[in-house]
Protein backbone atom coordinates (compact mmCIF):
# COMPACT_ATOMS: atom_id res chain seq x y z
CA UNK A 1 0.00 0.00 0.00
CA UNK A 2 1.20 3.48 -0.86
CA UNK A 3 1.77 5.56 2.23
CA UNK A 4 0.14 8.95 2.07
CA UNK A 5 0.58 11.96 4.28
CA UNK A 6 -1.25 15.27 4.52
CA UNK A 7 1.77 17.19 5.85
CA UNK A 8 4.75 14.87 5.39
CA UNK A 9 7.27 17.54 6.39
CA UNK A 10 5.70 17.63 9.87
CA UNK A 11 4.42 14.07 10.18
CA UNK A 12 7.79 12.52 9.30
CA UNK A 13 9.98 15.06 11.08
CA UNK A 14 12.84 13.41 12.99
CA UNK A 15 12.42 13.12 16.76
CA UNK A 16 15.20 15.62 17.38
CA UNK A 17 13.81 18.19 15.00
CA UNK A 18 10.33 17.63 16.45
CA UNK A 19 11.63 18.25 19.98
CA UNK A 20 13.40 21.37 18.83
CA UNK A 21 10.17 22.62 17.28
CA UNK A 22 8.28 21.79 20.48
CA UNK A 23 10.77 23.66 22.64
CA UNK A 24 10.62 26.73 20.43
CA UNK A 25 6.83 26.74 20.58
CA UNK A 26 6.67 25.96 24.28
CA UNK A 27 8.93 28.90 25.11
CA UNK A 28 6.77 31.20 23.08
CA UNK A 29 3.50 30.04 24.63
CA UNK A 30 4.81 30.10 28.22
CA UNK A 31 5.94 33.68 27.66
CA UNK A 32 2.64 34.57 26.08
CA UNK A 33 0.44 33.33 28.94
CA UNK A 34 2.79 34.84 31.53
CA UNK A 35 2.56 38.22 29.88
CA UNK A 36 -1.08 38.22 28.82
CA UNK A 37 -3.07 36.02 31.21
CA UNK A 38 -3.17 37.32 34.79
CA UNK A 39 -4.30 33.97 36.17
CA UNK A 40 -1.30 32.18 34.66
CA UNK A 41 1.11 34.85 35.84
CA UNK A 42 -0.35 34.48 39.32
CA UNK A 43 -0.06 30.67 39.20
CA UNK A 44 3.54 30.79 37.98
CA UNK A 45 4.43 33.27 40.71
CA UNK A 46 2.87 31.11 43.39
CA UNK A 47 4.86 28.14 42.07
CA UNK A 48 8.01 30.29 42.03
CA UNK A 49 8.70 29.93 38.30
CA UNK A 50 9.29 32.37 35.50
CA UNK A 51 9.39 31.79 31.73
CA UNK A 52 13.18 32.16 31.95
CA UNK A 53 13.33 28.95 34.03
CA UNK A 54 12.39 27.00 30.93
CA UNK A 55 15.75 25.90 29.56
CA UNK A 56 14.74 22.56 28.08
CA UNK A 57 11.56 20.66 27.27
CA UNK A 58 11.91 18.71 30.51
CA UNK A 59 11.70 21.97 32.47
CA UNK A 60 7.96 21.95 31.76
CA UNK A 61 7.78 19.97 35.01
CA UNK A 62 8.67 23.10 36.95
CA UNK A 63 5.43 24.71 35.86
CA UNK A 64 2.11 24.17 37.63
CA UNK A 65 -0.70 22.05 36.21
CA UNK A 66 -3.87 23.57 34.84
CA UNK A 67 -6.98 21.82 36.13
CA UNK A 68 -10.62 22.17 35.23
CA UNK A 69 -11.02 24.42 38.28
CA UNK A 70 -8.65 26.92 36.65
CA UNK A 71 -11.09 27.21 33.77
CA UNK A 72 -13.63 28.70 36.15
CA UNK A 73 -11.37 31.43 37.51
CA UNK A 74 -12.30 34.81 35.97
CA UNK A 75 -14.98 32.87 34.08
CA UNK A 76 -15.75 32.95 31.21
CA UNK A 77 -13.10 35.09 29.48
CA UNK A 78 -10.32 35.05 32.09
CA UNK A 79 -7.92 32.68 30.33
CA UNK A 80 -7.96 34.47 26.98
CA UNK A 81 -4.52 35.36 25.68
CA UNK A 82 -5.92 37.36 22.78
CA UNK A 83 -8.41 40.22 22.69
CA UNK A 84 -12.02 39.14 22.18
CA UNK A 85 -11.99 40.50 18.61
CA UNK A 86 -9.55 37.74 17.67
CA UNK A 87 -11.87 35.05 19.02
CA UNK A 88 -14.25 33.50 16.52
CA UNK A 89 -15.64 30.39 18.17
CA UNK A 90 -16.96 29.23 21.53
CA UNK A 91 -17.28 25.59 22.46
CA UNK A 92 -18.39 24.33 25.82
CA UNK A 93 -17.89 21.09 27.57
CA UNK A 94 -20.35 20.00 30.18
CA UNK A 95 -19.01 19.61 33.64
CA UNK A 96 -20.71 17.19 35.98
CA UNK A 97 -21.98 20.09 38.05
CA UNK A 98 -22.68 23.75 37.49
CA UNK A 99 -21.47 25.86 34.59
CA UNK A 100 -19.92 24.37 31.45
CA UNK A 101 -16.27 24.86 30.64
CA UNK A 102 -15.96 27.73 28.16
CA UNK A 103 -13.33 27.25 25.46
CA UNK A 104 -12.41 29.86 22.88
CA UNK A 105 -10.76 29.57 19.53
CA UNK A 106 -9.31 32.05 17.08
CA UNK A 107 -9.40 31.72 13.31
CA UNK A 108 -5.89 30.25 13.39
CA UNK A 109 -6.92 27.77 16.11
CA UNK A 110 -9.86 26.53 14.04
CA UNK A 111 -7.61 26.12 11.02
CA UNK A 112 -4.88 24.37 12.97
CA UNK A 113 -7.29 21.88 14.53
CA UNK A 114 -8.88 21.21 11.15
CA UNK A 115 -5.43 20.40 9.82
CA UNK A 116 -4.87 17.87 12.61
CA UNK A 117 -8.11 16.19 11.58
CA UNK A 118 -7.17 16.25 7.91
CA UNK A 119 -3.81 14.64 8.70
CA UNK A 120 -5.59 12.01 10.78
CA UNK A 121 -8.15 11.21 8.11
CA UNK A 122 -5.43 10.80 5.48
CA UNK A 123 -3.58 8.63 7.98
CA UNK A 124 -6.60 6.30 8.06
CA UNK A 125 -6.55 6.05 4.27
CA UNK A 126 -9.30 8.54 3.49
CA UNK A 127 -9.16 10.75 0.41
CA UNK A 128 -11.13 13.64 -1.05
CA UNK A 129 -13.44 11.14 -2.76
CA UNK A 130 -14.69 9.75 0.53
CA UNK A 131 -18.08 10.63 1.98
CA UNK A 132 -18.19 11.30 5.70
CA UNK A 133 -21.42 11.00 7.65
CA UNK A 134 -20.83 13.05 10.75
CA UNK A 135 -23.13 11.72 13.45
CA UNK A 136 -21.77 13.57 16.45
CA UNK A 137 -23.67 16.41 18.09
CA UNK A 138 -23.41 19.71 16.24
CA UNK A 139 -23.44 22.76 18.44
CA UNK A 140 -21.58 23.64 21.56
CA UNK A 141 -19.88 20.26 21.64
CA UNK A 142 -16.61 20.16 19.66
CA UNK A 143 -17.12 16.64 18.32
CA UNK A 144 -19.04 17.34 15.13
CA UNK A 145 -17.89 20.80 14.05
CA UNK A 146 -14.18 20.18 14.41
CA UNK A 147 -14.39 16.94 12.44
CA UNK A 148 -16.56 18.71 9.89
CA UNK A 149 -13.96 21.42 9.25
CA UNK A 150 -11.14 18.90 9.05
CA UNK A 151 -12.96 16.64 6.61
CA UNK A 152 -13.81 19.62 4.42
CA UNK A 153 -10.20 20.74 4.49
CA UNK A 154 -9.25 17.33 3.13
CA UNK A 155 -11.99 17.69 0.53
CA UNK A 156 -14.34 14.94 1.64
CA UNK A 157 -18.06 15.29 1.10
CA UNK A 158 -19.47 15.84 4.57
CA UNK A 159 -23.01 14.83 5.50
CA UNK A 160 -23.78 16.80 8.67
CA UNK A 161 -26.20 14.18 9.97
CA UNK A 162 -25.85 14.85 13.67
CA UNK A 163 -26.68 12.14 16.17
CA UNK A 164 -29.85 10.12 16.67
CA UNK A 165 -32.75 9.28 14.34
CA UNK A 166 -31.20 5.97 13.45
CA UNK A 167 -33.66 5.26 10.64
CA UNK A 168 -32.54 8.43 8.90
CA UNK A 169 -28.87 7.65 9.54
CA UNK A 170 -29.23 4.34 7.74
CA UNK A 171 -31.24 5.95 4.95
CA UNK A 172 -28.49 8.55 4.44
CA UNK A 173 -25.87 5.81 4.30
CA UNK A 174 -27.86 3.97 1.63
CA UNK A 175 -28.86 7.01 -0.43
CA UNK A 176 -25.52 8.80 -0.58
CA UNK A 177 -23.16 5.87 -0.30
CA UNK A 178 -21.49 7.02 2.90
CA UNK A 179 -17.98 5.57 3.15
CA UNK A 180 -16.92 6.94 6.55
CA UNK A 181 -18.85 7.54 9.74
CA UNK A 182 -17.96 9.54 12.82
CA UNK A 183 -19.90 8.74 15.99
CA UNK A 184 -19.57 7.44 19.52
CA UNK A 185 -18.80 3.73 19.90
CA UNK A 186 -21.97 3.10 21.89
CA UNK A 187 -24.06 4.67 19.15
CA UNK A 188 -22.14 2.74 16.48
CA UNK A 189 -23.05 -0.49 18.28
CA UNK A 190 -26.65 0.58 18.37
CA UNK A 191 -26.71 1.51 14.69
CA UNK A 192 -25.00 -1.77 13.83
CA UNK A 193 -27.64 -3.69 15.77
CA UNK A 194 -30.48 -1.93 13.96
CA UNK A 195 -28.79 -2.53 10.60
CA UNK A 196 -28.56 -6.22 11.45
CA UNK A 197 -32.17 -6.38 12.60
CA UNK A 198 -33.40 -4.73 9.41
CA UNK A 199 -31.57 -7.29 7.32
CA UNK A 200 -29.47 -4.57 5.65
CA UNK A 201 -26.26 -6.10 4.34
CA UNK A 202 -23.05 -4.19 5.14
CA UNK A 203 -20.74 -4.27 2.12
CA UNK A 204 -23.71 -4.63 -0.25
CA UNK A 205 -26.60 -2.37 0.79
CA UNK A 206 -24.37 0.07 2.60
CA UNK A 207 -20.75 0.61 1.71
CA UNK A 208 -18.98 1.84 4.79
CA UNK A 209 -15.20 1.59 4.81
CA UNK A 210 -14.15 3.36 7.97
CA UNK A 211 -15.67 4.31 11.28
CA UNK A 212 -14.05 7.02 13.38
CA UNK A 213 -15.23 6.32 16.88
CA UNK A 214 -14.46 8.48 19.86
CA UNK A 215 -15.74 10.74 22.66
CA UNK A 216 -15.96 7.79 25.04
CA UNK A 217 -13.48 5.06 25.83
CA UNK A 218 -14.11 1.57 24.49
CA UNK A 219 -12.33 -1.74 24.44
CA UNK A 220 -10.54 -3.69 21.74
CA UNK A 221 -13.37 -6.25 21.85
CA UNK A 222 -15.94 -3.55 21.13
CA UNK A 223 -13.83 -2.39 18.19
CA UNK A 224 -13.74 -5.91 16.77
CA UNK A 225 -17.45 -6.37 17.30
CA UNK A 226 -18.26 -3.18 15.39
CA UNK A 227 -15.76 -4.02 12.65
CA UNK A 228 -17.41 -7.40 12.11
CA UNK A 229 -20.98 -6.14 12.31
CA UNK A 230 -20.50 -3.21 9.92
CA UNK A 231 -17.63 -4.58 7.83
CA UNK A 232 -15.52 -1.48 8.47
CA UNK A 233 -12.13 -0.50 9.78
CA UNK A 234 -12.64 1.20 13.12
CA UNK A 235 -10.21 3.97 14.01
CA UNK A 236 -10.03 5.18 17.55
CA UNK A 237 -10.24 8.92 17.74
CA UNK A 238 -9.40 10.83 20.88
CA UNK A 239 -9.96 14.40 21.81
CA UNK A 240 -11.31 16.73 24.41
CA UNK A 241 -12.85 20.15 24.03
CA UNK A 242 -10.16 21.76 26.18
CA UNK A 243 -7.59 20.64 23.60
CA UNK A 244 -9.73 21.66 20.63
CA UNK A 245 -11.90 18.57 20.32
CA UNK A 246 -11.27 15.50 18.18
CA UNK A 247 -7.98 15.14 16.34
CA UNK A 248 -5.74 15.23 19.40
CA UNK A 249 -5.00 11.52 19.18
CA UNK A 250 -5.81 9.31 16.24
CA UNK A 251 -4.99 5.77 15.21
CA UNK A 252 -3.00 4.92 12.11
CA UNK A 253 -3.57 1.66 10.20
CA UNK A 254 -1.24 -0.12 12.66
CA UNK A 255 -4.14 0.24 15.15
CA UNK A 256 -1.68 -0.02 17.95
CA UNK A 257 -2.06 3.18 19.87
CA UNK A 258 -3.07 6.72 18.96
CA UNK A 259 -0.61 9.23 17.55
CA UNK A 260 -0.68 12.59 19.23
CA UNK A 261 0.41 15.41 16.94
CA UNK A 262 3.40 16.64 18.86
CA UNK A 263 3.87 19.81 16.88
CA UNK A 264 0.55 20.86 18.45
CA UNK A 265 0.73 19.24 21.87
CA UNK A 266 3.34 18.52 24.48
CA UNK A 267 2.50 15.14 25.95
CA UNK A 268 3.08 13.96 29.52
CA UNK A 269 1.68 11.08 31.55
CA UNK A 270 1.70 11.59 35.31
CA UNK A 271 0.70 9.77 38.45
CA UNK A 272 -2.86 11.04 39.06
CA UNK A 273 -2.28 11.27 42.79
CA UNK A 274 1.19 12.79 43.03
CA UNK A 275 1.58 14.50 39.65
CA UNK A 276 4.98 12.85 39.22
CA UNK A 277 5.95 12.01 35.63
CA UNK A 278 5.61 8.34 34.65
CA UNK A 279 7.71 6.25 32.29
CA UNK A 280 6.43 4.79 29.04
CA UNK A 281 4.38 1.69 29.86
CA UNK A 282 3.15 3.05 33.18
CA UNK A 283 -0.55 3.93 33.35
CA UNK A 284 -1.40 7.41 34.50
CA UNK A 285 -3.18 10.62 33.66
CA UNK A 286 -2.57 12.26 30.32
CA UNK A 287 -1.38 15.87 30.65
CA UNK A 288 -1.31 18.08 27.57
CA UNK A 289 0.09 21.51 26.77
CA UNK A 290 -1.15 23.31 23.68
CA UNK A 291 1.85 24.40 21.63
CA UNK A 292 0.22 26.51 18.96
CA UNK A 293 -3.14 27.50 20.39
CA UNK A 294 -3.51 31.28 20.20
CA UNK A 295 -6.80 32.34 21.84
CA UNK A 296 -6.74 30.17 24.93
CA UNK A 297 -3.50 28.28 25.47
CA UNK A 298 -3.53 25.70 28.24
CA UNK A 299 -0.37 24.72 30.07
CA UNK A 300 -0.05 21.20 31.50
CA UNK A 301 -3.77 20.54 31.40
CA UNK A 302 -4.91 17.56 33.47
CA UNK A 303 -7.15 15.64 31.06
CA UNK A 304 -8.35 13.11 33.67
CA UNK A 305 -7.93 10.47 30.97
CA UNK A 306 -5.88 7.43 31.85
CA UNK A 307 -3.41 6.04 29.35
CA UNK A 308 0.22 5.13 28.88
CA UNK A 309 2.94 6.34 26.50
CA UNK A 310 4.03 3.95 23.77
CA UNK A 311 7.53 4.68 22.54
CA UNK A 312 9.34 3.47 19.48
CA UNK A 313 8.96 3.85 15.73
CA UNK A 314 5.61 3.17 14.07
CA UNK A 315 4.94 1.12 10.93
CA UNK A 316 3.18 4.07 9.37
CA UNK A 317 6.39 6.09 9.40
CA UNK A 318 5.07 8.94 11.53
CA UNK A 319 7.42 10.05 14.25
CA UNK A 320 4.79 11.50 16.58
CA UNK A 321 4.38 9.69 19.89
CA UNK A 322 1.59 7.23 20.54
CA UNK A 323 -0.60 6.67 23.58
CA UNK A 324 -2.54 3.53 24.41
CA UNK A 325 -6.30 3.64 23.94
CA UNK A 326 -7.88 5.54 26.81
CA UNK A 327 -8.24 3.07 29.66
CA UNK A 328 -10.80 5.14 31.51
CA UNK A 329 -11.34 8.43 33.24
CA UNK A 330 -9.43 9.14 36.40
CA UNK A 331 -12.96 10.05 37.61
CA UNK A 332 -14.57 6.82 36.38
CA UNK A 333 -12.38 4.65 38.50
CA UNK A 334 -14.32 3.29 41.41
CA UNK A 335 -13.27 1.24 44.38
CA UNK A 336 -15.12 -1.88 45.45
CA UNK A 337 -13.94 -3.71 48.54
CA UNK A 338 -10.63 -1.93 48.29
CA UNK A 339 -9.99 -2.82 44.66
CA UNK A 340 -9.59 -0.15 41.96
CA UNK A 341 -11.83 -0.94 39.00
CA UNK A 342 -12.33 0.76 35.62
CA UNK A 343 -15.53 0.18 33.64
CA UNK A 344 -13.28 -0.67 30.66
CA UNK A 345 -11.97 -3.78 32.40
CA UNK A 346 -15.53 -5.03 32.83
CA UNK A 347 -16.44 -4.17 29.25
CA UNK A 348 -13.40 -6.07 28.01
CA UNK A 349 -14.46 -9.24 29.78
CA UNK A 350 -18.12 -8.98 28.78
CA UNK A 351 -17.43 -8.39 25.10
CA UNK A 352 -15.29 -11.52 24.92
CA UNK A 353 -18.09 -13.79 26.15
CA UNK A 354 -20.45 -15.40 23.64
CA UNK A 355 -24.06 -14.78 24.50
CA UNK A 356 -23.57 -11.24 25.75
CA UNK A 357 -25.17 -8.35 23.83
CA UNK A 358 -23.84 -4.79 23.64
CA UNK A 359 -24.99 -3.07 26.75
CA UNK A 360 -24.18 -3.38 30.39
CA UNK A 361 -24.52 -1.38 33.55
CA UNK A 362 -22.58 -1.40 36.79
CA UNK A 363 -24.54 -0.75 39.95
CA UNK A 364 -22.84 -0.20 43.26
CA UNK A 365 -25.08 -0.43 46.29
CA UNK A 366 -25.45 -1.46 49.89
CA UNK A 367 -22.20 -2.20 51.61
CA UNK A 368 -19.86 -2.37 48.67
CA UNK A 369 -21.95 -4.73 46.57
CA UNK A 370 -21.36 -4.65 42.83
CA UNK A 371 -24.16 -5.75 40.52
CA UNK A 372 -23.53 -5.93 36.81
CA UNK A 373 -26.54 -5.94 34.54
CA UNK A 374 -25.80 -7.58 31.25
CA UNK A 375 -28.00 -7.78 28.19
CA UNK A 376 -28.17 -11.25 26.73
CA UNK A 377 -27.84 -11.92 23.05
CA UNK A 378 -31.18 -12.73 21.44
CA UNK A 379 -29.64 -15.51 19.34
CA UNK A 380 -28.04 -17.15 22.32
CA UNK A 381 -31.32 -18.15 23.97
CA UNK A 382 -32.30 -21.69 23.00
CA UNK A 383 -35.25 -21.90 25.35
CA UNK A 384 -33.51 -23.65 28.20
CA UNK A 385 -33.05 -21.99 31.54
CA UNK A 386 -29.96 -24.15 32.16
CA UNK A 387 -28.10 -22.43 29.34
CA UNK A 388 -28.86 -19.00 30.82
CA UNK A 389 -27.74 -20.12 34.26
CA UNK A 390 -24.49 -21.40 32.80
CA UNK A 391 -23.91 -18.12 31.01
CA UNK A 392 -24.44 -16.22 34.22
CA UNK A 393 -21.97 -18.46 36.00
CA UNK A 394 -19.40 -17.97 33.27
CA UNK A 395 -19.75 -14.18 33.35
CA UNK A 396 -19.50 -14.09 37.13
CA UNK A 397 -16.42 -16.28 37.18
CA UNK A 398 -14.61 -14.48 34.36
CA UNK A 399 -15.26 -11.12 36.03
CA UNK A 400 -14.11 -12.44 39.38
CA UNK A 401 -10.84 -13.53 37.82
CA UNK A 402 -10.30 -10.23 36.04
CA UNK A 403 -11.30 -7.92 38.88
CA UNK A 404 -10.47 -9.93 41.99
CA UNK A 405 -13.95 -9.03 43.21
CA UNK A 406 -16.98 -11.27 42.80
CA UNK A 407 -19.84 -9.32 41.25
CA UNK A 408 -23.51 -10.22 41.24
CA UNK A 409 -24.51 -10.68 37.62
CA UNK A 410 -28.05 -10.01 36.43
CA UNK A 411 -29.09 -10.95 32.93
CA UNK A 412 -31.58 -8.67 31.25
CA UNK A 413 -33.31 -8.54 27.89
CA UNK A 414 -31.53 -6.75 25.05
CA UNK A 415 -32.66 -3.18 24.63
CA UNK A 416 -33.65 -2.69 28.25
CA UNK A 417 -30.51 -0.91 29.45
CA UNK A 418 -30.12 2.74 28.51
CA UNK A 419 -28.22 3.30 25.28
CA UNK A 420 -26.83 6.72 25.12
CA UNK A 421 -26.34 8.41 21.81
CA UNK A 422 -23.74 10.55 23.51
CA UNK A 423 -21.70 9.26 26.38
CA UNK A 424 -22.96 6.01 27.88
CA UNK A 425 -23.64 6.09 31.59
CA UNK A 426 -22.22 2.82 32.81
CA UNK A 427 -21.76 3.17 36.54
CA UNK A 428 -24.50 3.97 39.01
CA UNK A 429 -23.24 4.40 42.53
CA UNK A 430 -25.99 4.09 45.12
CA UNK A 431 -23.73 3.26 48.03
CA UNK A 432 -24.26 5.20 51.19
CA UNK A 433 -21.18 5.44 53.33
CA UNK B 1 -39.90 -38.90 15.95
CA UNK B 2 -43.22 -37.60 17.20
CA UNK B 3 -42.64 -34.35 19.00
CA UNK B 4 -44.61 -31.29 19.92
CA UNK B 5 -43.05 -27.83 19.76
CA UNK B 6 -43.40 -25.51 22.70
CA UNK B 7 -42.38 -21.88 23.03
CA UNK B 8 -39.90 -20.67 25.60
CA UNK B 9 -39.60 -17.00 26.50
CA UNK B 10 -36.84 -15.37 28.54
CA UNK B 11 -38.29 -12.85 30.96
CA UNK B 12 -36.82 -10.64 33.59
CA UNK B 13 -38.73 -10.84 36.84
CA UNK B 14 -40.62 -7.59 36.53
CA UNK B 15 -44.26 -6.78 37.21
CA UNK B 16 -46.36 -6.94 34.07
CA UNK B 17 -44.12 -9.32 32.17
CA UNK B 18 -46.63 -12.17 32.01
CA UNK B 19 -49.31 -9.66 31.14
CA UNK B 20 -47.33 -8.49 28.11
CA UNK B 21 -46.75 -12.03 26.95
CA UNK B 22 -50.36 -13.12 27.25
CA UNK B 23 -51.49 -9.86 25.66
CA UNK B 24 -49.65 -10.78 22.46
CA UNK B 25 -51.45 -14.12 22.29
CA UNK B 26 -54.84 -12.63 23.17
CA UNK B 27 -54.44 -10.03 20.46
CA UNK B 28 -53.54 -12.69 17.90
CA UNK B 29 -56.37 -14.99 19.01
CA UNK B 30 -53.87 -17.72 19.79
CA UNK B 31 -55.01 -20.15 22.45
CA UNK B 32 -52.79 -21.17 25.36
CA UNK B 33 -53.13 -24.91 25.91
CA UNK B 34 -50.67 -25.19 28.76
CA UNK B 35 -47.88 -23.22 30.36
CA UNK B 36 -45.21 -23.29 33.02
CA UNK B 37 -42.96 -20.75 34.67
CA UNK B 38 -39.50 -21.45 35.98
CA UNK B 39 -37.84 -18.59 37.77
CA UNK B 40 -34.54 -17.94 39.49
CA UNK B 41 -34.80 -14.73 41.48
CA UNK B 42 -34.04 -12.07 38.85
CA UNK B 43 -35.20 -13.80 35.70
CA UNK B 44 -37.29 -16.68 34.52
CA UNK B 45 -38.33 -18.72 31.55
CA UNK B 46 -41.97 -19.00 30.58
CA UNK B 47 -42.94 -22.01 28.47
CA UNK B 48 -46.11 -22.15 26.47
CA UNK B 49 -47.99 -24.75 24.52
CA UNK B 50 -50.20 -22.92 22.04
CA UNK B 51 -52.47 -23.88 19.17
CA UNK B 52 -50.42 -21.98 16.56
CA UNK B 53 -46.78 -22.20 17.55
CA UNK B 54 -45.27 -20.78 14.35
CA UNK B 55 -47.41 -17.68 14.28
CA UNK B 56 -46.95 -17.14 18.01
CA UNK B 57 -43.18 -17.46 17.56
CA UNK B 58 -43.14 -14.88 14.76
CA UNK B 59 -45.31 -12.46 16.70
CA UNK B 60 -43.15 -12.69 19.81
CA UNK B 61 -40.05 -12.11 17.71
CA UNK B 62 -41.64 -9.15 16.02
CA UNK B 63 -42.46 -7.61 19.37
CA UNK B 64 -38.87 -7.98 20.54
CA UNK B 65 -39.29 -10.87 22.95
CA UNK B 66 -36.44 -13.33 23.42
CA UNK B 67 -38.14 -16.48 22.29
CA UNK B 68 -37.14 -19.95 21.16
CA UNK B 69 -38.93 -23.07 19.98
CA UNK B 70 -38.21 -26.25 21.89
CA UNK B 71 -38.98 -29.86 21.04
CA UNK B 72 -40.92 -31.75 23.69
CA UNK B 73 -42.75 -35.04 24.01
CA UNK B 74 -46.47 -35.07 24.73
CA UNK B 75 -47.94 -38.30 26.07
CA UNK B 76 -51.65 -38.78 26.50
CA UNK B 77 -52.98 -39.76 29.88
CA UNK B 78 -56.35 -40.20 31.51
CA UNK B 79 -57.40 -37.21 33.59
CA UNK B 80 -58.16 -39.18 36.73
CA UNK B 81 -56.30 -40.04 39.97
CA UNK B 82 -53.19 -42.02 39.11
CA UNK B 83 -53.24 -40.99 35.43
CA UNK B 84 -49.97 -39.04 35.50
CA UNK B 85 -48.34 -41.59 37.79
CA UNK B 86 -48.84 -44.37 35.27
CA UNK B 87 -47.12 -42.40 32.51
CA UNK B 88 -44.26 -41.04 34.61
CA UNK B 89 -43.58 -44.50 36.07
CA UNK B 90 -42.93 -45.86 32.60
CA UNK B 91 -40.70 -42.92 31.67
CA UNK B 92 -38.56 -43.16 34.78
CA UNK B 93 -38.29 -46.93 34.39
CA UNK B 94 -36.30 -46.18 31.20
CA UNK B 95 -33.94 -43.93 33.13
CA UNK B 96 -35.16 -40.79 31.35
CA UNK B 97 -34.71 -37.53 33.21
CA UNK B 98 -37.47 -34.97 32.78
CA UNK B 99 -36.03 -31.46 32.60
CA UNK B 100 -39.19 -29.41 32.53
CA UNK B 101 -42.86 -30.20 32.04
CA UNK B 102 -46.35 -28.85 31.68
CA UNK B 103 -49.79 -30.38 31.33
CA UNK B 104 -52.33 -29.85 28.56
CA UNK B 105 -55.82 -30.84 29.56
CA UNK B 106 -57.88 -31.68 26.49
CA UNK B 107 -61.11 -32.60 28.27
CA UNK B 108 -61.35 -32.06 31.98
CA UNK B 109 -61.57 -35.34 33.91
CA UNK B 110 -61.16 -37.28 30.70
CA UNK B 111 -58.03 -36.71 28.63
CA UNK B 112 -54.82 -34.76 29.11
CA UNK B 113 -51.26 -34.69 27.79
CA UNK B 114 -48.13 -34.71 29.85
CA UNK B 115 -45.72 -32.46 27.89
CA UNK B 116 -42.08 -32.67 28.91
CA UNK B 117 -38.57 -31.85 27.75
CA UNK B 118 -35.54 -34.06 28.00
CA UNK B 119 -31.87 -33.49 27.39
CA UNK B 120 -31.52 -36.00 24.54
CA UNK B 121 -34.74 -36.18 22.51
CA UNK B 122 -33.50 -38.75 19.96
CA UNK B 123 -32.32 -41.22 22.55
CA UNK B 124 -35.52 -40.68 24.51
CA UNK B 125 -37.60 -41.37 21.42
CA UNK B 126 -35.77 -44.64 20.85
CA UNK B 127 -36.57 -45.65 24.41
CA UNK B 128 -40.22 -44.65 24.34
CA UNK B 129 -41.48 -45.32 20.83
CA UNK B 130 -42.31 -48.97 21.52
CA UNK B 131 -44.40 -48.08 24.56
CA UNK B 132 -48.11 -48.03 24.06
CA UNK B 133 -48.29 -44.22 24.21
CA UNK B 134 -50.32 -41.76 22.21
CA UNK B 135 -47.79 -39.04 21.31
CA UNK B 136 -48.94 -35.48 20.73
CA UNK B 137 -47.65 -33.70 17.60
CA UNK B 138 -47.54 -30.03 16.68
CA UNK B 139 -49.92 -30.54 13.76
CA UNK B 140 -52.64 -31.81 16.11
CA UNK B 141 -52.74 -28.57 18.05
CA UNK B 142 -54.47 -26.52 15.37
CA UNK B 143 -57.61 -28.62 15.51
CA UNK B 144 -59.47 -29.49 18.66
CA UNK B 145 -58.44 -32.83 20.14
Amino acid sequence: MVKRYFRPEIELLSRDALKELQFKRLKKIINKVYNLVPHYREKFKRAGVKPSNLKSLEDIRLFPFTTREDLFVDYPFGLLAEPLEKVVRLHTSSGTTGKPKALFFSKEDIKAQAELIARSLVMSGATASDILQNSMTYGLFTGALVMHYGAELLGMLVIPAGPGNTERQIELMQTFGTTCIHMTPSYALYVATIIQERGIRPGIDIKLKRAYLGAEPYSEETRRKIETMLKVEVYNCYGLSEMGGPGVGFECPAKDGLHIWEDAFLVEVVNPNTGEPLNPGEVGELVLTTLNRTAMPLIRYRTKDLTTLLEGPCHCGRTHIKIARILGRADDMFIVRGVNIFPQQIEGVLMSIKGVAQNYQIILEGYDEMTIKVEIDREFFDGRIERILKLREEITERLRQALQVRPKVELVEPGTLPISEGKAKRVIDKRVL
Amino acid sequence: MKIVEILSIFAENKPGKLEKITEVLAHEMINILGFSIASVKDFGVIKLLVDDVDRAYEKFKEKGFIVAKLPAFGIELEDRPGGLYEVVRKISAKGINIESALVYVVETRKRAFFVFEVEAPHRTWELLKEENFNFLETSQLRTKQ
